[in-house]
């Protein structure tokens, strides 16, 4: 009985929790669309999340573009003519793939766990009660800017995080494995297609909204001290992290699904 | 008390999970009055004052604000109803994120559409009211002592000249000096505006000062009410012990052994 009992309570906790989290979600979108619209707090979080990003998100991506040209060449290699592919999948799996995740990634850790920070230290002070006392929406306030914010921002700095992968995985096909640089430059842009960098801009912009909600999620119901906050900030970045990559599995199979 | 109350509490009950917080609570506060409510920490004082202002819905009982019932509000009616309120929170909870000046113009500008520079004149008048200079308009929250902050929190709440004001804990955690200054600018600020006045305190001091009646909460219930003069007569066991502060009576402090 007492395991039946723990399962259940297990069981419990999940829905309500998935509960909260969809009203909150729809509490927000809702208020996405209805009057006032803080101008100023969207440009502000904008700024925040893209331009403050630019740096962490740009290393990476040179980094994983130029690992990716180097493993492709040693893969490629067993296959013979393999090698002249290397350019046509560092574009693809750039695009398509690694730019938006890995910018999801570390936006995720970097924007995510400052939101949760501080709308959590806001919720635990009481700065969101006293929104409320003086006209103001916490939700307007505080949620939306961020969630516009993210879906803006997202794709914009994958959209730089594609150019330099790209660029990194050029730099190491030509300067380490001597490729032509005017072919590998002709390779990628014959094959690449719109719909593949239009497909990473959708997911994008889908990873940008989930570490919005999740940051503000988890500040806005955290609980105790500096100590709930913590945890809040621990798990808006963990389930960001994961959902991330459950929806770009998701949303992969249904855009390129045909 | 003459004439129909400002505010009208009946049967108020509000729980967290097993804990039952407010327990039937009845409360009257009159046009005009200053209330001080006593109680030890963590009897619900301040779940009490967030349950009339709307922060929290109570799980059952009725609030009347001047006579119209307030639970189960729609969103919009209540963030009408939330202008008659102005409160100044136990931490102050300032926004850390903004100037002072724009802590107090905070209410005028989004709730009032009071323009920025008629606002920001406002807010320095207002800084002036409890003692504060002009110059302190331009810090930060975090650059300011903690009597300072309480300052800027009542100078927030009164901004926007509400009818009922609430005072959560206003001289906790302020010397004796600072304290006697706080309450002499709550009786100063109430009767410029001729608001009503909750305040939640458990320094005596304080209570005796500024309340025009006292009532005392325990167990979720109030159990004591009277004028503020009569307290050190009430002839109640449970008052007596708390305004004499002693360790032995009939209310019992949930201490173990070590
Ligand atoms: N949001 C909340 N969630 C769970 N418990 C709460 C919440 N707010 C208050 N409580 C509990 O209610 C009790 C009364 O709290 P409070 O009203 O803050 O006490 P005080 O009289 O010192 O102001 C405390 O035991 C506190 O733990
Ligand atoms: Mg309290």
């Amino acid at each position: 009985m007492a395991f039946l009992a723990r399962v259940g309570r297990v069981v419990l906790a999940f829905f309500s929790a998935a509960g909260r989290l969809t009203i909150f979600t729809l509490t927000a979108l809702s208020h996405c669309f209805r009057p006032p619209i803080y101008v100023n707090l969207i440009l502000r979080q904008f700024v925040d999340i893209g331009y403050y990003s630019l740096p962490v998100v740009g290393l990476t991506a040179i980094f994983i573009g130029m690992v990716l040209a180097l493993q492709l060449h040693t893969g490629f290699n067993r296959i013979t003519g393999g090698e002249s592919a290397i350019a046509q999948v560092v574009v693809l799996g750039m695009t398509r793939e690694l730019g938006p995740v890995i910018a999801g990634l570390m936006v995720a850790g970097r924007i995510g766990a400052a939101i949760a920070a501080e709308v959590g230290t806001m919720r635990v002070t009481d700065q969101i009660d006293a929104l409320s006392t003086l006209s103001t929406n916490p939700y307007k306030y505080l949620v939306v800017p961020r969630l516009l914010a993210g879906i803006v921002a997202l794709p914009v700095l994958v959209l730089v995080a594609d150019n330099i992968g790209v660029f990194g995985g050029f730099l190491v096909a030509t300067y380490k494995f001597g490729f032509n640089p005017a072919a590998y430059l002709q390779n990628t842009a014959d094959f690449l297609r719109s719909s593949d960098v239009i497909s990473g801009l959708v997911k994008s912009a889908v990873f940008g909204f989930l570490i919005s909600l999740m940051g503000c999620y988890t500040g806005y119901h955290s609980k105790g001290g500096a100590q709930g906050v913590g945890a809040a900030t621990t798990y808006a970045v963990v389930s960001a992290s994961v959902l991330i990559l459950m929806f770009d599995y998701i949303l992969s199979a249904l855009l390129f699904s045909s | 008390m003459t004439g129909a109350p400002k505010i009208s509490v009946r049967g108020l009950k509000k729980s967290f999970g097993p804990k039952v917080v407010l327990d039937g609570l009845d409360l009257d506060v009159g046009v005009g009055e200053s209330v001080v409510v006593i109680g030890g920490s963590g009897t619900g004082k301040s779940v009490m004052v967030k349950c009339i202002i709307g922060l929290m819905e109570p799980d059952a009982g009725s609030i009347k604000i001047d006579g119209q019932e307030v639970t189960g509000l729609k969103r919009s009616e209540r963030e009408k109803l939330m202008r008659k309120f102005g409160m100044l929170f136990q931490g102050a909870a300032l926004f850390d994120s903004l100037r002072v000046w724009q802590n107090v113009a905070f209410g005028l500008i989004q709730g009032h559409g009071v323009g920025k520079e008629e606002a920001r004149a406002i807010a320095i008048k207002t800084l002036g009211a409890v003692g504060l200079g002009p110059e302190v308009a331009e810090l930060w929250p975090a650059e300011l002592s903690g009597g300072m902050q309480k300052r800027v929190g009542l100078a927030r709440a009164i901004a926007a000249k509400p009818e009922v004001i609430v005072f959560d804990e206003p001289t906790t955690g302020l010397d004796p000096i600072m304290g006697d200054v706080i309450n002499d600018l709550i009786i100063k600020c109430v009767r410029d505006l001729g608001a009503t006045a909750i305040s939640i305190t458990h320094d005596m001091a304080s209570a005796h000062k500024i309340a025009d009646r006292i009532a005392m909460i325990y167990k979720g219930k109030i159990i004591w009410q009277g004028p503020a003069n009569t307290i050190d007569k009430s002839g109640n066991e449970y008052v007596e012990q708390f305004i004499h502060g002693r360790a032995e009576g009939p209310i019992k402090m949930e201490v173990r052994a070590l």
